[in-house]
């Protein structure tokens, strides 16, 4: 695996930067405005990235590359992006859940609806599991802690489970 | 001393409420304990609080451990008690549903006199409502003056971050119980992120005008509290005592006592203290890997760890969220403090869920009951807490088991 780090910082954002290095790595980050999403181009991650401000950690894998982004709030959201330049997959964790119409982008709807039929026929709190053809939603944790991912099934390149997806 | 009766109508009943004028006199007036009718010596005292794992309010609930709730307007013997709430370690703070309240508590407002509105979201879904100031009052203990999230989607239009989340849970159908009581390992339910406005806050607190609702910066007392910590004793934490069971069963009784070695009923007894990190986790190591997210949550309706590629173990084909082995898997696992000691052992069954519900009709208590958690993690719900005393020790609370926080059984 080539691992290849990119960190860039924007305008306004150096002070914070001087701090965040201060600061635990939990607590730091920058402006959270919009993440790309799931089955989006992967220059929708770069413009967010700008847009950010923030801290983008990119990792590239052999059949795929990921985009780690950290947000102020704690939240790190990492989008899984196929050679094609397609957003395959999303993981997120954090103390909170992330904007889920965000990261989900036009599977949002879809996720929104599933979860609300699964709260609906079982009550009873527990982890989500989502498992639909064209999208799969898995979250779970509790308040201050929270953790999931989503992915195209369709999409997963060859060779790649989703265990790798976190 | 005085105590008085005050008849408030609910929306299904009329709730009788005995109101008491003085913590003390509460004890002997208000104390609900001793009621169960398990043939276990029963906890007695004016820190224990009857529970009971059953269908819940809305009928249907499987393994959901609810009690009853008094609020009162602060300062005031105007008060209601509301049963069917859920007894939540994995949350702190006590939410309920508008629908079930019937006195009108007072509005928290911003300095700016906007009402205060919350956006709390759990895994499947967020609650939205307003802040509002309540006494409230459990067993002989009374937290005065206490932020409580009132749960209503229609008082306040749901700002677009908060509606983001996904689905909202704003009826009884919806969350299977009238309230969610947390009691977990925090004193509040947000903590300091949630103090300064600017990118770190996570948006949870609002300040609604009628333009609409904006991000409100919300100090650590203004947030919703866990109640136990504005106790003016018994304010370091809470023990769940359930039975064991050995089938699935139709009602099972416990207790929630307040305090951890605060009185002769609440010591630690040997109980083996496992400490929990900075969110709320510990590890659970599992054929010899360690899952460091993993956590005990009363909250959680059943075991719910790993996935069917880890354990081998099949889910259910008409419920993916839940384990349908062909025969019931024995199994073992290490819960270790989140700094990696000490370790003990938890024995535990999967059994097939869809046979689990089909075979037992009526039952609501399925200590076998257990799921799929694909996020790598241990999520010990109620379940675990049948045969078991398990101590939540609140966040920076001294106990005679060292500091909060941590869990203990």
């Amino acid at each position: 695996m080539i691992e290849r780090q990119i960190f860039q910082s924007h305008g306004g954002a150096t002070k914070l930067v001087l701090r965040a290095a201060i600061l635990s790595a939990a607590m730091l980050m920058f402006a959270l405005p919009s993440f790309a999403g799931l089955g989006e181009d992967v220059s929708s991650v770069q413009a967010d990235q700008a847009y950010m401000q923030g801290k983008l950690r990119v990792t590239q894998a052999q059949a795929y590359a990921v985009h780690e982004i950290q947000a102020p709030t704690g939240i790190v959201v990492r989008e899984y992006v196929l050679t094609s330049g397609k957003v395959f997959a999303v993981a997120w964790q954090g103390p909170w859940p992330p904007d889920m119409r965000q990261i989900l982008a036009n599977y949002f709807g879809q996720y929104q609806q599933a979860a609300q039929a699964q709260v609906n026929s079982h009550p009873g709190r527990r982890p989500l599991v989502i498992e639909q053809p064209g999208l799969v939603v898995q979250s779970g944790g509790h308040m201050r802690s929270f953790a999931g991912r989503a992915y195209i099934p369709e999409m997963l390149p060859q060779g790649v489970s989703a265990e790798a997806i976190r | 001393m005085k105590c008085v009766r005050v008849i408030l109508t609910g929306v299904n009943r009329i709730t009788t409420v005995a109101a008491c004028g003085t913590l003390l006199f509460a004890v002997a007036c208000g104390g609900s304990s001793g009621s169960s009718p398990t043939p276990t010596p029963t906890p007695t005292g004016s820190n224990v609080q009857a529970i009971t794992v059953n269908a819940g309010p809305a009928g249907n609930y499987a393994n959901g451990a609810f009690t009853s709730v008094t609020v009162c307007v602060p300062g005031t013997s105007t008060c209601q008690t509301i049963d069917g709430v859920l007894v939540d370690t994995g949350s702190s703070g006590l939410r309920l549903l508008s629908s079930a309240l019937a006195v009108s508590l007072p509005q928290q407002k911003a300095s700016d006199g906007n009402p205060v509105v919350e956006c709390l979201p759990f895994v499947s879904f967020y609650t939205w409502g307003p802040v509002q100031t309540a006494d409230v009052e459990i067993a002989g203990e009374k937290a005065s003056s206490t932020p409580i999230q009132v749960i209503s989607g229609s008082d306040f239009t749901v700002p677009k971050a908060c509606a983001d989340f996904g689905p909202s849970a704003e009826t009884l159908s919806d969350l299977g119980a009238n309230g969610i009581l947390g009691v977990g390992n925090f004193p509040q339910d947000c903590g300091g992120a949630c103090t300064t406005t600017g990118p770190s806050n996570p948006d949870l607190y609002y300040e609604c005008p009628a333009s609409g609702c904006v991000v409100v910066a919300e100090g650590f007392a203004q947030q919703v509290q866990n109640p136990v910590v504005l106790f003016s004793t018994d304010n370091n934490g809470v023990i769940i005592e359930l039975p064991a069971v050995s089938g699935p069963e139709t009602t099972l009784s416990g207790s929630l006592i307040f305090g951890i070695g605060t009185q002769s009923n609440n010591g630690l007894n040997g109980a083996t203290v496992y400490s929990v990190d900075d969110y709320g986790n510990f590890i659970t190591t599992y054929q010899k890997t360690a899952y460091n997210q993993s956590f005990i949550d009363s909250g959680s309706n059943g075991l719910y760890f790993l996935d069917s590629s880890t354990t081998g173990i099949p889910v259910c084909s008409d419920a993916n969220y839940f384990y349908c082995p062909s025969a019931t898997q024995n199994l073992s696992a290490a819960n270790e403090g989140s700094t990696g000691s000490p370790s003990g052992t938890v024995s535990f069954s999967v059994a097939n869920a869809d046979n689990l519900f089909n075979n037992n009709p009526n039952a609501n208590v399925f200590g076998q009951l257990a799921g799929p958690n694909t996020i790598d993690n241990f999520d010990w719900g109620l379940p675990f807490f049948y045969g078991r005393n398990v101590y939540t020790a609140i966040y920076g609370q001294s106990t005679p088991g060292g500091t909060g926080p941590y869990w203990a059984y």
